[in-house]
């Protein structure tokens, strides 16, 4: 479990985030969902560590992660898995190295075992016997499957996705969704998905975070957010002309 | 000016952590070896034998005067070479291709997040990816350097005797004559200085890099202008203490 105790983060004049406070629970598929710009990114990013929040705190289990000497946060990282939206593989590596890199450096494993424990987690992204490709040679959805595996290739407690789906065909976004929500629940990880993508929150939003203008707007889970009674809410679940469309008939088939 | 200095020695201390596993900061050190040192072989190569070449033609196309000993061509061109030419140009022309290339690779990182990936998992990014790239400058560059002071010496006697200015006995008697060993020692003190400036400024424009492709470039061009005078000071700075 992840708990979030108000948060602020500004970059020089602007205020990012106001007083965040939400908890991001285990075993289930955390969403945070929002237009671009209103800061969805700069909280997950602050969960990680890539950026100090400037009051607040960040529970990692009880653990204060913002008050962790730089030995401890190594500590923790080493129990998060993080998939970014361009993937982030490492150009130089194949997609072997690229997976086993961080057993190579945080545990003692011997060769055979680090290559048994990637050609798992390859399988487990149905990528088998693509090991000694480059992420060049790779597709999106591939590069995609190779960061999860890459993600949870130490059995990680957390994990988080930048916009998995980003730039991914609608079919394809949805085995990346059904492969998080799979591992999510295999794992019993705490699992925190940035996303604007509305598949993806009625594919696999349990629990799901709205953050509108840097706060904390509103929350509950996929089938709340489709009779959610908040305009903030309603202009995005329903941004386009279809979607106003089918909101009108749900309202019409209610009455 | 002093944000970016303070920044800089702020780098420095992060760099210079212990390693999590000196295997793989061996392994490193090994593929930056190649691709430092091994790879900038050519390029040393052919700016030397033709520059050691010029300056042998140069000297001994301005001996007018009778007073001069013959030998002096190959002494000034022994001397000109040692002194400045292979230290300190070719650690210029050296911040034009290795200290791009850094700059444009570590950039590129930043900006698809493979640093941030890096930090992510625990990895000290700095000391991984940047700490193997200065120790095999440090220990390359001066071997580039003893390379380069040997193919321009032969360039310049090439250039005597196909041009019939000099005999190889008295372009190797010029070489010879006067010849200070501590000069060998003051070019590779300042190889290695340049060495590590080169890499660490290269290094520092790319992992601060901010934006796409276009920042990128930038802070590659900027990374050779800023390592170029970096360069030219504390080449002064190091006449200054060693020779004088």
């Amino acid at each position: 479990m992840i708990e979030i105790k108000g948060v602020n983060k500004s970059f020089g004049e602007d205020q990012i985030l106001f007083d965040i406070n939400t908890v991001f629970e285990k075993g289930k598929v955390n969403l945070i969902i929002g237009q671009s710009g209103q800061g969805k990114s700069v909280l997950a990013k602050c969960m990680v560590g890539l950026h100090e929040v400037d009051s607040g705190e960040i529970l990692y289990e009880d653990s204060d992660f913002t008050k962790m000497r730089s030995t401890e946060k190594s500590k923790l990282r080493q129990e998060i898995g993080m998939l970014f939206q361009g993937s982030a593989l490492f150009d130089s590596m194949n997609v072997e190295e690229n997976i086993g890199f961080p057993l190579t450096m945080f545990t003692k494993m011997s060769k055979k075992e680090i290559q048994s424990r990637v050609d798992f987690c390859l399988e487990r992204v149905n990528l088998v016997g693509k090991n000694r490709l480059l992420p060049s040679e790779c597709s999106g959805g591939m590069q995609k499957r190779i960061g999860i595996a890459r993600a949870i290739s130490m059995n990680p407690k957390y994990l988080f996705c930048d916009e998995p789906n980003s730039g991914l065909d609608p079919k394809t976004a949805i085995v990346i969704d059904g492969l998080i929500q799979d591992i999510t629940r295999e794992y019993n990880m705490t699992t925190v998905v940035i996303t604007h993508d509305m598949n993806s929150v009625i594919e696999i939003g349990e629990n799901v975070l709205f953050i509108y203008q840097g706060k904390r707007w509103w929350q509950g889970d996929k089938k709340s957010i489709i009779t959610a009674d908040n305009p903030e809410i309603t202009n995005f679940v329903y941004a386009s002309e279809f979607m106003k469309e089918i909101r009108a008939n749900i309202q019409n088939s209610r009455n | 000016m002093l944000f970016h200095v303070g920044r800089y020695f702020l780098m420095l201390r992060r760099l210079f952590a212990v390693p999590s596993k000196w295997n793989i900061l061996w392994k490193r050190i090994v593929s930056e070896l190649h691709i430092i040192g091994i790879n900038s072989l050519p390029i040393v190569a052919l700016m030397s034998s033709f520059m050691g070449g010029v300056i042998a033609l140069q000297t001994a196309s301005n001996m007018t005067t009778p007073l001069l000993p013959d030998y002096t061509v190959g002494y000034i061109t022994q001397s000109s070479t040692i002194l400045e030419f292979s230290p300190t140009i070719i650690s210029l022309i050296l911040a034009g291709k290795v200290g791009s290339n850094i700059a444009s690779e570590i950039g590129t990182m930043r900006v698809t997040e493979q640093i941030d990936a890096l930090e992510i998992m625990g990895v000290n990014s700095l000391n991984f990816l940047v700490l193997p790239k200065i120790i095999g400058a440090v220990l390359f560059f001066p071997i580039l350097v003893i390379f380069s002071m040997a193919l321009s010496l032969i360039g310049g006697w090439l250039a005597l005797i196909f041009s019939d200015l000099s005999t190889t006995e008295t372009y190797v008697l010029g070489i010879r004559s006067f010849f200070n060993p501590f000069h060998i020692t003051y070019a590779l003190i300042k190889t290695i200085f340049f060495g590590f400036l080169i890499v660490s400024i290269s290094s520092y424009y790319g992992y601060y890099v901010k934006g796409g492709s276009l920042d990128v470039g930038k802070a590659s061009t900027q990374a050779v202008v800023s390592s170029t005078v970096a360069i030219l000071i504390m080449n002064f700075l190091l006449t200054y203490l060693l020779l004088l």
